[in-house]
């Protein structure tokens, strides 16, 4: 029967037989007669044929297939090898073609050249290519859980590492720099073909899967503390403070430099003890909270037509930079030039030490993360025959219901790797087998499923099971609690609500929200809830009268209110300052909220 | 025993009289029957929600929560034919939310015996489903020389249907507009009245293979299941007015899931009833545990104003008395102008206007009052306002 034929999805015919048109198209593309980058579809369900020549389309490349054999052989990758052919050459040869998404669906693509039947019409040119680069960076992945696969390689992107080497004259904001990255034991393909070794960001570790006093409970792990003085996981963090001087019109700019004391808004001269005569800050200087990094003044926001008869007093304004609340560090550059528009730009950047401490997170590449909740003193630390401790220990409970068999293969491999001295491959689907590395293990004299006899560090005594231990690459997540660590009691207010600020930068309150509050009414717990929202109560003086807020004139002693009748009476209200603002803006929409008081009891 | 019925019967429910007696072992002493319902009658006491008890959020909580476990990837019957059911989370919120339009409309229709065992279930179904045009037509095509579409039709097909070429052919003309169409020996050909082009001509074409031509309007998809021992019939598509109407369809069984329908043709407590019935389907199927009283609250919120109302800003939101507590919903604005407009009075009963002022929420320990002397009647406080200003005039 008859078939519409539709390019980019505009009617452009018919053809009296599908099939053999859509073969004619791919066959001329294979012979390069048509560009590479076209793809046709018969589509089953109606009957049509579908060609595409649009930009934007995802398209992958898959080694063609002839009755049952691959026309990528061996002689093509001797060329390969020799430089003597290219990729593009194979694609012109119609060795290499590109489909897309809906020419896929009429492929039968094999895995694997073993595989290959008459039926299959592709073969994938890598098995690896199943995954992207990132992902292709766990070891042993074939034996991860898909969703786990993924997670593991979103975490590795958070791994400190050795980001750039250039890191020493680069200003880049809010950047971490691991001390002593190291190459993996277990490592892929990709890691050659990405240079893993020009940037790693992790370190192979001594990881005993076991339980210490309940502390690895909920994904936690526990630090060797000797390892950790040793310089585990120690990183540098890296923060500039940036400012500018603007430009505002009227000729009237900023200036950075030291502000004269009679600046508006002037901090004292302590918090601007570590600035030179140019106003910004020297190298190497040590700072907390309060301490300016870059001194300028400002010209006054509004004009006023007084001051410029005033040349007695200043009317600049502080603007300083300094560090908010929280912060610290040591300046380790500073950097002056101008931006595009030919403003100063000032850049410090600031540089602090990262130790491992509780609360840290840290992940293998199997999507197993976890924060550090306790570490321990090396003499307590458990130790196994031969005198090894493990720098981390690693709680068994993450492994039944996550299913990431590839991390306890790493552990395995990771100890092979380190007694043969070699790297071990991991390369999805085309690592080295487990029944080999397990064979292996036992001609070094261990055992051959990768346990290790241990002993109680604080006790002595021998632990009863045997405890599975060995070397994993372990990476440093960027997320530390020195960035995030936060409390309040009292603080800060915003001006307008008069409800406490928000975030921690600005030592905000921890907001009880919606679906908090409804806890609480749940629960009946109606004072408590009440008590909760004081954050912003006032007392306000409420005539009787007109129902809105009256006067306090406090020079004379006396509450009175401008709209209602002389003696009107006026009662004290207990609310919350944002219920009195929100009766504030109905009055400027025009709306009159009256009060009407009642007794409360 | 029936002096006891008789004594618990206001203080019991019916139900649980009717379960003691039930399953009371024969020869009970009649002190021991006594002391059963005591203790029954306590634990129904203990097991009543207290006053002041926010049952609203209990249930709000008790339904979220479970429902954030709730997977949207559905179970299907791999192979055997199945309607397309909107499932999951968004049948909840298409339900909760009382949606006029529906993602999936289905009907379960049940059979009057003979026709229930089994007998010509598939011509039974057949007859109820919308049959368009395309699957009378053996072949449809263009001819581009002559910018005309021709169809040859299975014109005995047609006839079994119960219709004829001529009637399908009026079909047609009331489907698309400008366009004349002729028959001949069974084969229907169609031209443009004015010049047109192909690609036009190619949307007519499309357009034709989906006009409705006999069965029930709105059931495009008909199929036939056996459920213990009875052939139901699944839709997807509802049209429970003209289903009903058919003799051999047991009208008191049948169902539709569009509650809507189901409010227009039965009334509200039918419909109340199947938003219960829909949203423990859901549950059910996922496996999660739910208390049917909080969704009974829930089905009573939506439906107890006479017709079924969304939670949402214009379904019950709606109907809160308190200005504040829609203002702090959605659309502020309109609510407060309208209500400066009538000069409503917020009387701060409920929860989330007291949160604004912040004052004790009634409920839970915020609900009781302290009853003194300053207030004449401590139940009806704007009356002993009123008098109060009665006597100041």
């Amino acid at each position: 029967m008859a078939a519409d034929v539709f390019m980019d999805y505009k009617f452009v015919g018919t053809v009296k037989d599908a099939k053999v048109f859509t073969d004619r198209v791919i066959s001329e593309r294979r012979m390069n007669r048509l560009a590479s980058s076209i793809n046709v579809t018969l589509d089953s369900a109606s009957g049509n044929v579908y060609i595409e020549t649009a930009k934007g389309r995802a398209v992958r490349p898959l080694v063609v297939v002839k009755e049952g054999k691959s026309l990528l052989t061996k002689r093509h990758a001797e060329q390969l090898a020799k430089g003597e052919i290219s990729w593009s050459d194979l694609v012109k040869q119609g060795v290499i073609e590109y489909l897309d998404s809906s020419e896929e669906e009429n492929a039968l693509v094999a895995f694997f050249e073993k595989d290959l039947t008459p039926r299959h019409t592709h073969l994938e040119v890598s098995s690896v290519d199943i995954v992207g680069v990132a992902t292709g960076l766990v070891p042993f992945g074939h034996h991860n859980q898909g969703a786990r696969l993924l997670q593991g390689s979103k975490n590795q992107k958070q791994g400190i590492g050795f980001y750039a080497a250039n890191f020493p004259v680069r200003m880049d904001m809010d950047t971490n720099l691991l001390h002593y990255p190291q190459i993996p034991i277990v490592s892929t393909v990709l890691h050659d073909l990405s240079e893993y070794e020009k940037h790693p960001s992790g370190q192979n570790v001594i990881v005993g899967v076991m339980s210490y006093q309940g502390f690895n409970m909920e994904d936690a792990i526990i630090l060797n503390k000797g390892s950790v003085d040793r310089g585990f996981a120690r990183s540098h963090y890296f923060k500039p403070v940036i400012t500018e001087e603007l430009r505002y019109s009227g000729g009237l700019l900023d200036e950075i430099g030291l502000p004269d004391k009679d600046v508006k808004g002037y901090r004292s001269e302590k918090d601007y003890r570590f600035l030179e005569d140019d106003g910004i800050i020297y190298p190497e200087a040590k700072i907390t909270e309060g301490d300016v990094v870059i001194g300028k003044t400002s010209p006054p926001r509004f004009l006023n037509a007084m001051d410029e008869y005033n040349l007695a007093t200043s009317s600049r304004r502080e603007s300083s930079m300094s560090l908010a609340h929280g912060q610290e560090g040591t300046v380790d550059m500073v950097f002056l030039t101008e931006n595009s528009e030919g403003n100063k730009l000032i850049q410090v950047r600031l540089r602090e030490e990262r130790i491992p401490e509780i609360g840290d997170k840290f992940t293998s590449r199997h999507a197993q993360k976890g924060v550090i909740s306790l570490i321990v003193p090396e003499v307590d630390m458990p130790f196994t025959a031969s005198g090894i401790k493990p720098d981390i220990i690693f709680s068994p409970h993450g492994i039944p219901t996550r299913m990431t068999v590839g991390h306890l293969l790493e552990l395995l491999g990771g100890k092979v790797g380190a007694m043969g001295g070699r790297q071990i491959d991991g390369t999805l689907f085309e690592a080295e087998k487990e029944k080999d590395m397990r064979a292996e293990l036992l001609s070094y004299g261990f055992k051959e499923n990768g346990t290790e006899t241990m002993y109680n560090g604080a006790t002595g005594e021998m632990y009863k099971v045997q405890i599975y231990i060995g070397p994993m690459y372990y990476l440093r997540l960027k997320h530390q609690v020195r960035n995030k660590i936060h409390s309040r009691a009292r603080g800060p207010i915003q001006l307008l609500t008069r409800q406490p600020t928000e975030g921690r930068l600005k030592e905000g309150g921890l907001r009880l929200g919606e679906m908090e509050k409804d806890t609480f009414v749940a629960h009946g717990a109606s004072l408590l809830l009440k008590e909760r929202f004081d954050s912003d109560k006032v007392v306000l003086p409420i005539s009787e009268e007109s129902g809105i807020v009256a006067v306090n004139d406090t020079r004379r002693g006396r509450y009175y209110c401008p709209v209602s009748s002389e003696g009107a009476e006026i009662t004290n209200v207990e609310m919350s300052y944002a219920f009195k603002l929100i009766l504030d803006e109905f009055k400027s929409l025009c709306l009159y909220p009256k009060l009407e008081l009642e007794p409360k009891y | 025993m029936e002096k006891l019925i008789q004594e618990y019967a206001e203080k019991l429910p019916e139900k649980i009289i009717s379960d003691i007696i039930e399953n009371m072992p024969a020869g009970t002493a009649a002190a021991k029957q006594k002391k059963i319902f005591e203790a029954v009658y306590n634990e129904y006491r203990s097991s009543l929600a207290e006053p002041g008890e926010s049952v609203g959020i209990l249930s709000a909580e008790s339904i979220g929560e479970p429902s954030t476990q709730m997977t949207l990837n559905t179970f299907h019957l791999a192979g055997v034919s199945e309607v397309n059911v909107t499932t999951g989370l968004p049948r909840i919120i298409e339900v909760l939310d009382g949606r006029k339009t529906m993602a999936a409309t289905n009907m379960e229709i049940h059979l009057k015996s003979p026709y229930s065992e089994g007998k010509d279930v598939t011509v039974v179904a057949s007859q109820l489903r919308e049959t368009p045009f395309e699957s009378f037509v053996n072949e449809l095509d263009i001819n581009i020389t002559n910018a005309s579409i021709t169809a040859k039709v299975d014109v005995k097909k047609i006839e079994d249907a119960g219709s004829d070429v001529k009637k399908v052919i009026k079909l047609l003309e009331k489907g698309v507009k400008g366009y004349k169409f002729s028959e001949e020996k069974g084969i229907i050909t169609i031209k443009a009245a004015k010049e047109d082009n192909i690609n036009d001509l190619y949307k007519v074409k499309e357009a034709i293979k989906d006009i409705y031509v006999c069965g029930i309007k709105g059931l495009k998809q008909v199929i036939p299941v056996k459920r213990d021992d009875k052939y139901v019939i699944l839709t997807s598509g509802s049209n429970l007015k003209d289903v009903l109407k058919l003799e051999f369809v047991d009208e008191t069984q049948t169902v539709t899931n569009d509650i809507f329908e189901i409010e227009k043709h039965f009334g509200v407590e039918a419909a109340r009833q199947m938003v219960i019935n829909e949203i423990n389907k859901v549950l059910d199927n996922q496996g999660i545990p739910i208390d049917v009283r909080h969704i009974l609250l829930v089905a009573d919120a939506m439906t107890s104003s006479g017709s079924v109302l969304g939670i949402n800003r214009y379904g019950i939101v709606k109907e809160k008395p308190s200005v504040l507590a829609r203002a702090s919903f959605e659309t502020p604005i309109k609510h407060l102008v309208s209500a400066a407009l009538t000069g409503e009075v917020d009387t701060l009963n409920s929860v989330i206007e007291n949160v604004m002022m912040n004052q004790p929420v009634p409920v839970g320990t915020g609900l009781p009052n302290l009853v003194t002397k300053g207030i004449m009647n401590p139940d009806h406080h704007h009356i002993a306002k009123e008098d109060k200003k009665a006597k100041a005039k």
